[in-house]
């Protein structure tokens, strides 16, 4: 069955069965890869994209849920004023290490900053709980935050 | 990043192919082919062409520890170029010039800078030497910047790239002088990761991004149990699914081909496949313990003996004793085990992230009936490792389900199997005992190890070599300290339970051991945990970062109830590492791991930045095991599966961390796993501090903290 939703600004007709995830519509279908898959169950926060701007597990979001939804994804993120403070404070600060969780931490970060645009760290804790790195980076993802928002 | 393997410029120029890169081919009067040089490849690591541009060949992977960035600044300190101008490879297996190209036991710094600096620094001899011949000058008047050679006395410069033809007829010298560390451009200063940009772009290809023309996704289920087989399965229900390909049965696993994993996963769960469990079907955590704890009464084979340990202890006026138990660990990187295959009847082709190339080919070769030299391995960024990404388990089967189709096949396990089919950082039980005198000194130490055995498994030649020592599983138990009497023994013992390398490899185990036990023979003799043990201490940068540690954590100030600091230190990887913990005990008995300060010396830096994302990294790794991480087993079966019930430390509960960084000249030291193997003992001696609880087994969150 054909299922058509916008992807970063662009309308994208995908022939699926509805309960596919949008995680792997996106990355096996439309060969976007920059949407990580790491845990299938929404523990990870590493397929993190947003849907009408508000951050969502592209993991447990099936396809028919997506009719006339716009998708913004780690490689649409940029293109938002919010999005490119994001990623601009992330290579300011050498956030990254493997780097794998960093989409999904980048778009969840820059949802939470669209909504709250000068988050107390409590607020970002909360914000960013579903995100997991595994490196470790969570100090520098903090300053990462504060300091988009500053900027 | 580019994943290409290097291309082989001498077989190509036989087989007559054309390379982008400028490769000019000229004739000679007797109409044969004399080839200008497309580059100048004076080593395995360098590569120059004409237009400048710099490749530098990576004979490490990268999986987060940053080395990706760390060799290329040693390569362009001694080469003279800018960073900025450098694109970055992995050389390909067997293609190092000679460097072990295991990516493991934080080794990389240590046992690359040499050779690396010394590469670098030849290759800009032989440039400047080609410039100097060129221009009819003595070399020694010549100077290089920026990928440029110089001759100040007349103003003239030229190209690295101008200098290639030239530079690569020269002989390679056999001896070379490299910079002095005063004279450092780029070596030793904090660095931007070379590849952050792509990351965060999400454009950074991981071995799980690789997407070969043709491609289809497989997803897997194993049997349950280790050791168990597939007896049978009806495929019928997968291929019902709209976009499942085909059912490929393994031997010990069944694997679903289809055009998108989600139809490969929709396919798999289809499926009952019907396991014969095999040997370990009755394996539980009661029978694991009771193994351990039986043949860990038994004497085991001496590691190490200082003076006599029994007669000491049997003559001390003191004596302490404990025994430590730290559980089953799974690595669970970000990235999923994967690996994307290709067979054909005379190629395998392999995309994947891998700790050793040279072990992937190998595998990959046997897997698929072809040799080494067929195989062609793709080694992509890691999306974390661990020491899980050094095993080929997943390459096994890959080529396994490859070998039934024609098309390349991306295998993806499921979270579920990445944690259930791991291969384990061990169960270690620990019996310590320690005889004080009357001044409450250590005299005696005897220490005896019980676990699987790692090295038996990767390297039996070496077990035989050392007479039945495990020397994973006793790195570190002779102790920083001064103990004029020691003893320690191993005893393997294996649970039916498959185990691996994990983050700290054997010292992870034995820190925890070394420095609870210490702080509970301090308490013994009634003496501070840090001056006990720096009155142990001889080296004087040990001694350094502890005193570091304790001056910029307020050792000894006074702190509020429920709230205790605890220390740990280790000489480990050529690295002097001191941190203190500090832990709140909540009303509810939890112990929250609010701050820890960390003093770092591992000699010469490359990558400050490196250095502190390590050990911040490196103690959050930490935590999530010390906190709550545990394996445990039922019915032969791992009892967890995901993030859910195997929980890794999250933002909200990431402490703060200081730390502090000696700056010296020394050989470098590993910094990959240290501020892992340092924290875990650090939180424990902590929880003591705060409620008199001695924690001696972990994770964590199985004590009972709660206060009265």
């Amino acid at each position: 069955m054909a299922f058509s939703f916008e992807v970063n600004g662009t309308v994208k007709t995908v022939d699926v069965d509805g309960d596919t995830p949008l995680l792997w519509v996106l990355r096996d279908v439309l060969g976007m890869n920059g949407t990580k898959f790491g845990c299938g169950a929404g523990l990870c926060g590493a397929c993190t994209v947003q849907v009408d701007g508000v951050a969502a597990r592209a993991c447990l979001t099936p396809v028919s849920d997506l009719k006339g939804s716009k998708v913004t994804t780690i490689e649409g993120i940029g293109a938002t004023p919010v999005g490119a403070k994001v990623l601009a404070s992330w290579i300011d600060l050498d956030v990254v290490q493997c780097g794998y969780c960093q989409p999904g931490q980048i778009v969840a970060a820059s949802a939470l900053l669209a909504e709250t645009p000068k988050p107390t760290d409590a607020q970002i804790d909360a914000a960013m709980n579903g995100n997991v790195c595994r490196c470790g980076t969570y100090p520098r993802i903090r300053a990462a935050i504060h300091k988009a928002a500053q900027s | 990043m580019s994943v290409q393997p290097r291309l082989d410029r001498r077989a190509l120029l036989r087989g007559g192919v054309a390379v982008a890169g400028g490769l000019i081919v000229a004739f000679n009067l007797k109409g044969e082919v004399r080839a200008a040089a497309d580059a100048f490849e004076p080593n395995a690591f360098v590569r120059i062409t004409p237009e400048n541009a710099v490749t530098i060949f990576l004979p490490r992977s990268e999986m987060g520890q940053g080395i990706n960035t760390s060799i290329p600044m040693i390569l362009a300190e001694e080469l003279d170029v800018s960073l900025d101008r450098v694109e970055v490879q992995f050389a390909a297996p067997g293609k190092s010039g000679g460097i072990n190209q295991v990516t493991a036991a934080s080794t990389t710094t240590r046992e690359t800078s040499k050779p690396l600096r010394e590469a670098g620094a030849k290759a800009r001899a032989m440039l400047v030497q080609a410039a100097a011949a060129k221009w009819g000058v003595q070399p020694q008047s010549c100077t290089t910047s920026d990928g440029h050679v110089l001759h100040a006395a007349t103003g003239r410069k030229a190209s690295y790239g101008s200098l290639v033809d030239a530079a690569s007829k020269l002989p390679v010298p056999e001896t070379v002088t490299v910079k002095a560390a005063a004279d450092y451009k780029i070596v030793g200063k904090s660095q931007r990761r070379l590849d952050s940009k792509a990351k965060v772009h999400g454009t950074a290809v991981f071995g799980i991004d690789a997407s070969p023309p043709g491609v289809k996704v497989a997803a897997i289920v194993q049997c349950p149990v280790f050791g168990g087989k597939l007896k049978a399965v009806d495929g019928a229900p997968a291929l019902k699914i709209k976009g499942v390909l085909k059912v490929v049965p393994l031997e010990d696993a069944v694997a679903v081909i289809a055009d998108h994993t989600g139809a490969a996963k929709a396919g798999l769960a289809a499926l009952t496949p019907d396991w014969d469990l095999g040997p370990n079907a009755a394996v539980n955590q009661a029978s694991i313990v009771a193994g351990l704890e039986a043949a860990s009464l038994k004497e085991g084979v001496v590691a190490h003996t200082v003076g006599d340990a029994k007669a000491a202890l049997a003559g001390a006026a003191k004596r302490v004793e404990a025994v430590y138990r730290q559980p089953f660990l799974a690595h669970a990187p970000m990235e999923p085990i994967n690996c994307t295959a290709s067979v054909s009847a005379n190629r395998c082709e392999l995309w994947i992230g891998h700790q050793s190339p040279i072990a992937a080919r190998a595998a990959a070769a046997k897997a698929s009936g072809l040799t080494p030299e067929q195989v062609v391995i793709h080694n992509h960024l890691m999306g974390g490792g661990f020491g899980r990404k050094v095993e080929v388990d997943m390459i096994n089967q890959a080529v396994a389900i490859a070998k039934t189709v024609d098309h390349p096949v991306k295998l993806i396990w499921s979270r579920e199997e990445d944690i259930q089919h791991d291969y384990y950082r061990p169960y270690y039980l620990d019996r310590i005992s320690a005889g004080l005198d009357t001044e409450g000194k250590p005299v005696a130490w005897s220490h005896r190890v019980t676990a699987s055995s790692l090295i038996s498994r990767v390297a039996p030649v070496l077990m035989e070599k050392m007479k039945g020592v495990d020397v994973d599983a006793v790195e570190g138990t002779m102790t920083p300290y001064a103990l004029p009497n020691l003893r320690v023994e191993f005893v393997p013992h294996e649970s039916g339970v498959r185990t691996g390398f994990w983050r700290g490899v054997g010292t992870t185990h034995t820190v925890f051991v070394v420095e609870s036990f210490i702080d509970e023979c301090a308490k013994a003799a009634g003496a501070d945990p840090i001056a006990y043990r720096q009155a142990l201490l001889t080296d004087p940068r040990a001694k350094a970062v502890l005193a570091l540690a304790a001056e910029k954590s307020g050792w000894g100030k006074p702190m509020a109830k429920g709230w205790g600091r605890g220390v740990s230190m280790q000489v480990a990887w050529g690295t002097f590492m001191a941190q203190v913990a500090e832990v709140e005990i909540t009303a509810e008995g939890e112990a929250k791991v609010r701050r820890v300060v960390c003093a770092v010396d591992c000699g010469q830096m490359i990558n400050p930045q490196t250095v502190r994302a390590q050990v911040e990294g490196g103690i959050i790794f930490g935590l999530s095991a010390t906190i709550q991480g545990e394996i445990t087993f039922a019915d032969g079966r791992v009892e967890q599966s995901n993030f859910s019930d195997y929980a890794p430390t999250r933002i909200g509960e990431a402490p703060v961390i200081e730390m502090y960084l000696a700056e010296n000249h020394e050989p470098s030291g590993g910094i990959g796993e240290g501020a892992t193997a340092c924290v875990g003992p650090a939180v424990t001696n902590a929880v003591f501090a705060a409620t008199a609880l001695r924690v001696r087994e972990l994770p964590l969150s199985k004590a009972s903290l709660k206060q009265a």
